[in-house]
């Protein structure tokens, strides 16, 4: 159960396949327009029940409960070694210059 | 309400969101008066610039990159490699240029009594607009395009959508696809905000204090204005704010170079291809399509107009702007988001051509954090199957790879023949008018920055005919 005004997101189709614009690539046109939104709640309910959010701007959105307290989650991903030979080349040829390969 | 019914209701939307009637500037049958549109809303530079210095935007440091200046001209012939410099906007509240186009938006809608601003961007945008909002207590939406159809989405955009709530904006996130504009008209509608568009004059005016202060800064610095300034180009306002600021602070010519990220073969629209990319904006698929045709953006006359002011546009991979990227960190003790840095890639190229007495300026730089740092663009690459390795960078096939230069001397940049691009930003303009008028045919000119004959030419290769 998630409490009526807890900060909460929600998940709504915009566009089904069969409304969306015309020429798109054939890939998009398979599937629907969708929209996340994050406000708070405006009354008790469950994860995966429609329902009504209050967002900052003050609009009241429906859509489907998907999260409470949404987090950012992005991080700066796993290590990409190339970055310490971008510094081997770099500092290599500052300081020595490049020999022909 | 369906697609089509709202998108034919654009204008007057339009008109009403954004408090300019588009109409009064037409003339003739394809051209209108481009200048007037600027000038009419009536900010004097001075105006400009003191809205701008009490609300956190503007007065950047120009920074001299003497190490990589150094670099590049161990690779340049005897006597060339010019002195690099790069204008720090990352240091604009907000973290990017954006901020000064964000300004005079929401200056301008406080002022006009408006409750609230929209704006549909993905990039850094979003957060200027949103911390300008902050600051005059307005309401402020920002819409994105972020996830692709399995929920996945960009890091990059998932970092501004956490600067823009952070500044209290509402953040409308959604899948790919060019629907978002009708997302965005039955917003305005909704909520009778002022639609704080990219492409509007008050965008573009905003940019003009930047043209002006790397004049200045120059000056100041070297005693000298700089032979050449390095702008990158997506939707055409960087490029069009910048050089006309410089037009103002100088009489010297001093060229205008635009690049972009080469994204070729990637479709914007498709859903398949989104996450194929590690730049969101800064790009080809922006770049090429706005250049050619300015009016194909959210209001009915974008007042950023490229073509007018560039000189040469040129065009890097995705791996040399992340090397380059390193390159600014581990030289420079600078760390920024790797899409302002496409410009420097283009400039370490361009300035080994150069002689070493002269100047290139590279003007912006962003702000850079988890998501948006060419260490998770890479790895987020990674994970979608792009092979990532040091090789020809010539060779790189967006989409399917990201090759790092293996050496300083495999950094280049690729020219785009602009009178190419001029012809088809003609053709575009005259694609559904036979017959021009003189009014047009002066107008087609203007924009192409080009001569009458180079005009009739390129008109008659088109079966248009023209007046007189």
């Amino acid at each position: 159960m998630v409490n009526k005004n807890a900060w909460v997101q929600i998940h709504k189709i915009i566009l089904k396949p069969e409304e969306r614009a015309q020429n798109l690539p054939e890939d998009t046109k398979k599937v629907p327009l969708e929209m996340w939104v994050k406000g708070y709640l405006l009354a008790d309910a469950c994860i995966n029940d429609i329902v009504s959010i209050k967002t900052t701007t003050g609009r009241i959105e429906t859509g489907v409960l998907i999260h409470e307290n949404p987090a950012y989650m992005h991080t700066y991903g796993n290590f990409v070694p190339e970055i310490l030979k971008i510094d081997q080349i770099v500092k290599s040829a500052f300081s020595n210059g490049e020999a022909d390969e | 309400m369906s697609y089509e019914a709202l998108i034919s209701r654009k204008n007057e939307i339009m008109k009403k969101s954004v408090g300019i009637d588009y109409s009064l500037y037409e003339k003739g049958l394809i051209a209108f008066d481009y200048e007037r549109l600027l000038s009419d809303p009536g900010y004097t530079t001075a105006q400009i610039k003191t809205i701008q210095s009490d609300s956190g935007v503007g007065n950047t440091p120009l920074k001299e990159l003497k190490n990589i200046s150094r670099l590049a001209r161990k690779f340049s012939l005897p006597g060339y490699g010019a002195r690099i410099f790069i204008k720090d906007e990352a240091l604009n509240d907000s973290g990017s240029f954006k901020a000064r186009r964000a300004s005079i938006s929401c200056y301008h809608a406080k002022n006009m009594g408006y409750e609230g601003v929209i704006a549909a961007t993905s990039g850094n945008y979003g957060a200027a607009v949103a911390s300008q909002a902050a600051k005059y207590g307005l309401k402020c939406i920002i819409i994105q395009e972020c996830f692709d159809s399995k929920g996945i989405g960009q890091p990059e955009i998932i970092e501004k959508a956490r600067a823009c709530e952070a500044y209290g904006a509402e953040v409308i996130q959604l899948s790919v696809g060019p629907e978002l504009f009708y997302t965005f008209l039955k917003l305005l509608e909704e909520t009778n905000y002022f639609n704080a568009s990219l492409y509007t004059p008050f965008s573009v005016l905003g940019i003009e204090t930047l043209g002006i202060e790397l004049v200045e800064d120059s000056l100041r610095i070297t005693g000298k204005t700089p032979d050449m300034v390095v702008i990158t180009n997506a939707g055409g306002g960087n490029v069009t704010g910048t050089a006309r600021g410089i037009q103002k602070a100088t009489n010297k010519k001093i060229q205008i170079v635009g690049a972009s990220v080469n994204l070729k073969g990637l479709h914007m629209a498709s859903d398949h291809d989104f996450n194929k990319k590690s730049f969101t904006t800064g790009h080809t698929g922006f770049g090429i399509p706005f250049i050619t045709n300015p009016d194909r953006s959210d209001v009915p006359r974008s007042a950023a107009r490229p073509l007018r002011y560039l000189d040469r546009y040129v065009t890097v991979n995705q791996g040399q702007v992340f090397f380059v990227t390193e390159m600014l960190t581990i030289l420079e003790g600078i760390e920024r988001g790797p899409a302002g840095n496409t410009s420097l890639a283009a400039a370490f190229s361009l300035a080994q051509k150069m002689k070493e007495d002269q100047i290139v300026i590279v003007q912006e730089t962003e702000y850079t954090g988890a998501g948006k740092h060419h260490q998770a663009q890479m790895d987020f690459a990674r994970q979608n199957g792009i092979d990532i390795y040091f090789g020809d960078p010539r060779s790189e096939i967006p989409g399917k790879s990201i090759i790092l230069p293996r050496k300083i001397s495999d950094i280049f940049t690729e020219e785009i023949p602009l009178a190419a691009i001029k012809e088809s930003f003609i053709r575009n303009a005259v694609k559904d008018t036979p017959e021009i008028t003189q009014i047009d045919l002066n107008y087609l000119v203007e924009e192409t920055n080009s001569d009458i004959e180079f005009v009739k030419n390129i008109l008659i290769k088109y079966n248009t005919a023209w007046e007189g």
